[in-house]
């Protein structure tokens, strides 16, 4: 352990840490641009310089390894000059348009210049203007601003694994840009907008729509997918700006997907901002009274057995508890969290979560993906992947959609007949998971929503068990979900009870008559025009296809509008906060199954949040805590043997871009469909991945 | 003066067969096994005693380079890599190491490969070299068909193999580690060191980066021995060193000389003397272009070697020296510099990328007598702001022959000035 | 040409030949080092690195494309648009500049007609003004193609470009007689050995090139 002197303060740190980081465990802030602590050195923007003595020249303290005995200096007068000379030259071709850049406020450079920037350019000379790139639909360029910090092109290239930008021409005419005609078809490209730390990439869809510091700042969790990110929602009035990631190394370290930061339009368009009832076929506006009457009215008399609830993929936990209690008092057992009909088994918790937790795959060194393309249902948590990847010495396979997933994998086909051989070990792939000190399986919801789901989880179990997937501290058999609400759904039982009825059973029985009132509580992916004669209330945020089914529709609120609860595909339980309030009339969706029961003469037994909660943590433990992982028992059976169908194995999310009525409505989804296809690089030449 | 007999590159002028044959006629390949038979310790020994200092530019100790690496070859092979991207303006004494000395760069190839441990060496030749490539392709050739390279290399033992790499124009290249990346099939831009190439270099492996006259004058070395080479020059200044000398000279010429021989001397005996006789020069760049120029008073006395022309704020850098009559405009000759500096800027760090272009701005201004001495105290200041700043030594590079004029001809300077005001006046 | 007319590229089966050669200078996985020399060869080929050449030695390769078009963006050598058949390279660096590069600059774009970075109308030559070339003990200089010529004035700068529009191979090297960088007149030294002496045309012992 070097020990070493900074400004004249000891401190023994790790050999191999740089001048930077030992400095930072001091507190000391060395300025920097193109240093960033989760992408590769680069050492190009210079502004980092430090004195060490006995040092012939300052060095890069981002590079620099600490030394025993270095006596370093951050900010004596040599180092301020050589500073300022470094901003005096990031200046000299950057334009002077603060002003009307999006960045200003929150600009490294603005910042910087503060401290080290001369109060007067002594640069007389013609300044360089840069062409603008085309990036797309998200990302804004503005080229003549870029201080070639290669920030972005790093990301793109190590953490994104989709290589298209490069830095060209060499000199004061070097410049960032994508090849030719690649798109900048990344799921991560929204990131780049953050890392940059000038305005040269901005956020294109927001574009002059706010300045950084007018922005109401409100620390969330991502609902747009199962991941539960870490999210910031910047508001102006009552309107959601923008969506940034926030750190959290368990989950999202500082990234976050596309979807998830760009979908923000979609909370403003097809907005349910009142009931609605219907009338002679037409919907048409009610009071909440009304719309209540209207279902008490209908209810009335119906047994138990007649009536059902399906939640959907963004069902927060209290809504759910709420609904399912509301329908145990009306005598029901038909209630299903699984609209997509995965067989999902509830009453083995580690049957359904990623077990290894997301940051745990980086301990992985072998990796099976059954029936899932991670890099479009989740991202960041492919980045994590490829991460791990990069390190070396990971083997991993698919069986499932052949795809562009940024990290190397032997693609074994997409027949689930192929997870029977690994089983059995006629498939050389077992052999290697067996290898492997931590071996992972990743299971995605496209295996396990088909007919034969069930035998794929059986499969699946068979081969972790077989290859020895869980041991003593370590469990990788990871479920992989799509959805923010299922594993909250799981955990609170959202599954049919005693002689339910499962969304298939639900859908049938709509059709059949058999059921004749049905709730959709934000669910529009299951079949809502196959729900015959059915009484059918909506309760959910957007005018998508369950509202527009339904008989009467009750306006919920979204994830940014409301304090709720999701438990995310690790089995982390996390709340949102409320950003904005909900358009016009609609409220939080746990308080409308509130008021509903006593309309319905089964008043619920809670009328706070905190009510709710304690009601939630009765029914399963889990919500008695936030943001803390229990690993969950296994040993116990699940998933069951049956026929394989021979369909091949696809991924849950045809499309990256649209999986939800927020991403559905937003017109910046639209466009990036139109522009890169549905992710994964479909529309996109190649990028040296492949393989 | 340096005797024939004293002289390494007995082809220099392409008077004789470049070929093998001519080669060994010439004492190329005699018994190259006795001298790997003495081992790597004793090689690097030799050399080191020797005195050798780099002939790229930095004379940096060659034996000292080599006992860098490691001493074992781990899993990660050892490379010898030869930079043969001979772009300072002033240099072309490689060049003519490689189209007709070619086998002496090949065996100082194979034994200074040998005594670092590398089976494998690269040769990288700048682009433009395709005649030198073509000539040293040809001697690897013959060398591997005699059996002097290739597996058990001259009988020794030792499995060689010597390639030549082809760059494409870039002067930054010459850079050791924007070499590197180059041959990587990267662009070049120079890396962060540490790591050094000995550590962590081509492929991420160990690696020694040599100019191909260090590597070429080895051979000779190790037959006349390290004594013989310190016999000639000064203490820490040993050897002889190709002198490359163009500009206003009656008669430019490359030329092997003693290291230390006095400037004067070496201009007046081999270069027909400065045109117009020795009062009237102007001002000599002593080794390449980034070395700051010197003023007459300074030639007049000044020895060429490294410690001397350090000692006069310049340095030897590659022996490439320019001479300047009283005729030139040294202002636009410095200019012209600045330009190529700008023009060579890989642009990856931000002191090189945007002071290249700005000193070169503020010098065509100067050049076009549009500056104010305020102007040339800024562009004083640009260099002093670029200088020691940048990942590699080229932005240095681009800033010291500014210096160098202002300090060293500051009435140069002045009269552009004075032209300004006259013709405002 | 450009890239829209250039849709697709291959090597020649011969090109092909030496490609993997080239390949094979380089231990296995890091072919990459071949992105440089297989730009030159797909050059040679035809003319300039398109597009579609790019996207070849990529594939070639296994890189990313972009990561071949820094190269060629990098290297001055390679180039991004088709040129005349001869390619005329002055240099006007100090070494040239000290010793008349302005006389040979102006000549070849009165012989030639054209500026700087221009083609001929004829499409025979383009004119490029280039760094240092090295051969700055024989300035000043240009190159053509390959070749090297030395020891320019603007009378033979003259000749050798308009023995080029002739169709004939002007004698490449120092112009003005002297023995490659010898001073002009004759060795100051290396006079008292004597070995082998040297084929006509100092070429080498055993064949042309190589």
């Amino acid at each position: 352990m070097p020990k070493l002197t900074i400004d004249g303060r000891e401190i023994e740190v790790e050999a191999g840490v740089t001048i930077l980081q030992a400095a930072e465990e001091l507190g000391i802030e060395i300025p920097r641009f193109c240093y960033h602590e989760r992408l590769a050195v680069a050492g190009n923007c210079r502004m980092c310089l430090v004195e060490v003595e006995k040092m012939p020249k300052m060095v890069s303290s981002c590079s620099q390894p600490v030394g025993e005995g270095m006596v370093v200096h951050t900010n004596n007068a040599k180092v301020r000059k050589a500073r300022q000379g470094v901003m005096e030259f990031l200046l000299i071709n950057h334009p002077l348009d603060c002003p009307i850049c999006d960045q200003g406020g929150e600009c490294d450079l603005q910042d910087q210049a503060m401290t080290y920037g001369g109060d007067r350019g002594r640069y007389q000379e013609e300044k360089r203007a840069v062409e603008d790139k085309t990036y797309g639909p998200l990302v804004q360029t503005w080229m003549t601003r870029c201080i070639q910090c290669t920030r972005c092109v790093r990301f793109i290239t190590e953490i994104a694994g989709t290589p298209v930008l490069g830095g060209l021409h060499r000199g004061e005419h070097m410049e960032i840009s994508k090849y030719v005609d690649a798109a900048l078809s990344s799921e991560l490209s929204g990131n780049l907008i953050d890392l940059c730390p000038v305005g040269a990439l901005t956020n294109k869809p927001a574009a002059y729509t706010y300045r950084a510091w007018e922005l109401k700042k409100t620390e969330s969790v991502d609902a747009m997918d199962a991941l539960g990110a870490a999210i910031r929602v910047d508001t102006r009035g009552n309107e959601v700006v923008r969506i940034l990631p926030r750190v959290n190394d368990d989950i999202n370290e500082e990234w976050l997907g596309d979807r998830s930061r760009f979908a923000v339009d979609g909370l403003k368009r097809q907005r349910l901002d009142r009931p609605y009832v219907r009338k002679d076929g037409k919907l048409v506006p009610a009071s909440w009274g009304e719309a209540f009457a209207a279902i008490a009215d209908r209810l009335k008399g119906l047994p138990g057995s007649k009536i059902a609830a399906i939640a959907g993929d963004q069902t927060d936990c209290e809504t759910m508890v709420a609904v399912k209690d509301l329908l145990a008092a009306l005598g029901s057992a038909n209630i299903d969290c699984r609209q997509d009909g995965a067989k999902l088994d509830a009453s083995v918790r580690a049957s359904y979560l990623f077990n290894s937790t997301i940051a745990g795959i980086e301990d992985a060194d072998a990796l099976l993906v059954i029936g899932s393309n991670p890099r479009k249902e989740a991202p960041v948590l492919n980045a994590r992947i490829r991460k791990r990847y990069l390190e070396g010495g990971f083997k991993a396979a698919v069986v499932g959609p052949k795809a562009d997933l940024t990290f190397k994998h032997e693609w074994l086909g997409d027949s689930a007949a192929v997870l029977a051989d690994i089983a059995s070990g006629k498939h050389p792939f077992l052999e290697v998971l067996k290898a492997a000190k931590k071996p992972a399986i990743i299971l995605g919801q496209g295996a396990l929503s088909r007919d034969d789901g069930a035998a794929i989880l059986a499969l699946a179990k068979k081969i972790a068990d077989a290859a020895g997937v869980v041991a003593e501290g370590w469990n990788g058999f990871n479920v992989l979900h799509t959805a923010a609400a299922r594993v909250g759904g799981l955990d609170l039982g959202f599954v049919p009870g005693q002689g339910g009825r499962d969304v298939a059973g639900i859908v049938a029985g709509a059709a059949s008559g058999d059921i004749s009132a049905v709730f959709l509580l934000g669910a529009d992916e299951i079949d809502t025009q196959g729900l015959g004669n059915a009484f059918v209330v909506y309760l959910g945020s957007h005018g998508d296809s369950g509202a527009q089914r339904a008989d009467v529709v009750l306006p919920g609120a979204a994830y940014t509008e409301k304090s709720a609860t999701f438990v995310n595909t690790e089995g982390r339980v996390q709340r949102t906060q409320l950003a904005i309030f909900p358009p016009g009339e609609a409220k939080e969706d746990w308080r409308v199954v509130r008021a509903l029961s006593d309309v319905l003469g089964q008043a619920l037994p809670y009328d706070t949040p905190a009510q709710v909660r304690a009601r939630m943590a009765a029914v399963n433990a889990v919500f008695a805590t936030q943001n803390v992982l229990a690993s969950a028992a296994w040993g116990s059976a699940f998933g069951s043997e049956g026929p394989l169908s021979d369909k091949p194995l696809a991924s849950a999310i045809d499309n990256y871009y649209m999986t939800d009525p927020i991403s559905r409505a937003s017109k910046t989804m639209a466009e990036c469909t139109a522009a890169f296809g549905e992710g994964c690089g479909c529309n996109q030449k190649k990028t040296g991945t492949h393989g | 003066m340096l005797r024939d007999q004293d002289r390494i590159f007995t082809n220099l002028y392409g008077l004789h067969d470049w070929g093998l044959k001519g080669a060994q006629a010439r004492g190329d390949w005699d018994n190259t096994k006795a001298i790997l038979e003495r081992g790597r310790d004793a090689i690097i020994e030799e050399v080191k005693n020797s005195g050798l200092r780099g002939r790229g530019g930095a004379g940096f100790g060659t034996g000292m380079k080599w006992s860098f690496m490691p001493k074992t070859e781990g899993v990660r092979p050892h490379y010898l890599v030869i930079n043969a991207d001979e772009g300072e303006p002033g240099t072309c004494k490689d060049r003519e190491i490689m189209r007709f000395d070619p086998h002496k760069l090949v065996e100082g190839a194979l034994i200074a490969s040998f005594a670092i441990g590398a089976h494998a060496s690269y040769i990288y030749i700048r682009g433009e070299f395709v005649r030198e490539a073509e000539h040293l392709q040809a001697a690897i050739d013959q060398a591997y068909d005699a059996g002097l390279i290739g597996k058990n290399a001259c009988g020794s033992g030792w499995d060689f193999d010597l390639y030549v790499h082809r760059g494409a124009g870039a002067y930054v290249c010459g850079e050791e580690s924007a070499l590197i990346e180059s041959l990587e099939g990267k662009k070049g831009q120079p890396r962060l060191k540490p790591p050094f190439p000995a550590g962590v270099g081509l492929y991420g492996c160990p690696t020694t980066v040599n100019n191909v006259e260090s590597i070429a004058v080895v051979p000779t070395i190790m037959r006349r021995s390290a004594s013989w080479f310190t016999g000639l020059g000064r203490p820490k200044n040993s050897g002889t060193k190709l002198f490359c000398i163009s500009g206003h000279v009656n008669k430019p010429c490359n030329v092997e000389e003693e290291m230390g021989i006095p400037l004067k001397e070496l201009l007046e005996k081999h270069a027909g003397g400065v045109r117009g006789g020795w009062d009237n020069l102007l001002a000599v760049i002593p080794g390449g272009s980034s070395v700051p120029a010197l003023p007459k008073s300074i030639c007049d006395e000044v020895l060429m070697d490294f410690d001397s022309l350090r000692d006069v704020r310049s340095g030897l850098g590659t022996a490439a020296v320019i001479v300047m009559d009283k005729s030139t405009d040294i202002v636009r000759a410095i200019a012209r510099l600045s330009r190529f500096y700008k023009h060579e800027s890989c642009g990856q760090c931000t002191p090189c990328r945007e002071g290249t272009g700005w000193m070169w701005r503020l010098m065509e201004k100067l050049v076009r007598g549009e500056s104010s001495m305020e102007e040339v105290e800024l562009l004083e200041q640009v260099t002093r702001q670029v200088e020691g700043h940048t990942i590699c030594a080229l932005g240095d590079a681009a800033a010291w022959p500014i210096q160098g004029l202002i300090r060293n001809f500051r009435s140069e300077v002045e009269k552009k000035i004075a032209g300004r005001s006259q013709s405002a006046a | 040409m450009s890239n829209d007319e250039m849709q697709s590229f291959a090597f020649t089966p011969e090109n092909l030949e030496k490609a993997k050669k080239i390949i094979a200078k380089y231990p296995a996985g890091k072919q990459q080092s071949a992105v440089m020399p297989l730009l030159d060869l797909a050059q040679r080929q035809v003319g300039w690195t398109s597009q579609a050449v790019m996207e070849y030695v990529a594939e070639m390769l296994d890189m990313a494309p972009i990561r071949v078009q820094e190269v060629v963006t990098f290297y001055t050598m390679y180039n991004q648009k088709p040129v005349g058949k001869f390619h005329v390279q002055v240099c006007t660096n100090i070494c040239c500049l000290l010793r008349g590069c302005d006389g040979v600059a102006e000549t070849a774009k009165q012989v030639l007609g054209v500026e700087w970075g221009e083609t001929s109308a004829d499409g025979l030559f383009t004119l490029s003004e280039v760094e240092c070339l090295g051969a700055c003990t024989n300035a000043p200089m240009m190159q053509v193609n390959d070749d090297y010529y030395e020891d320019l004035t603007p009378e033979t700068t003259q000749a050798v470009l308009e023995a080029l529009k002739r169709g004939e191979t002007p004698k490449t090297g120092p112009q003005n007689g002297r023995q490659f960088s010898a001073p002009e007149g004759g060795p100051t030294t290396l006079t008292e050995l004597t070995f082998v002496p040297a084929p006509l045309g100092a070429s080498n012992s055993k064949g042309e090139k190589a």
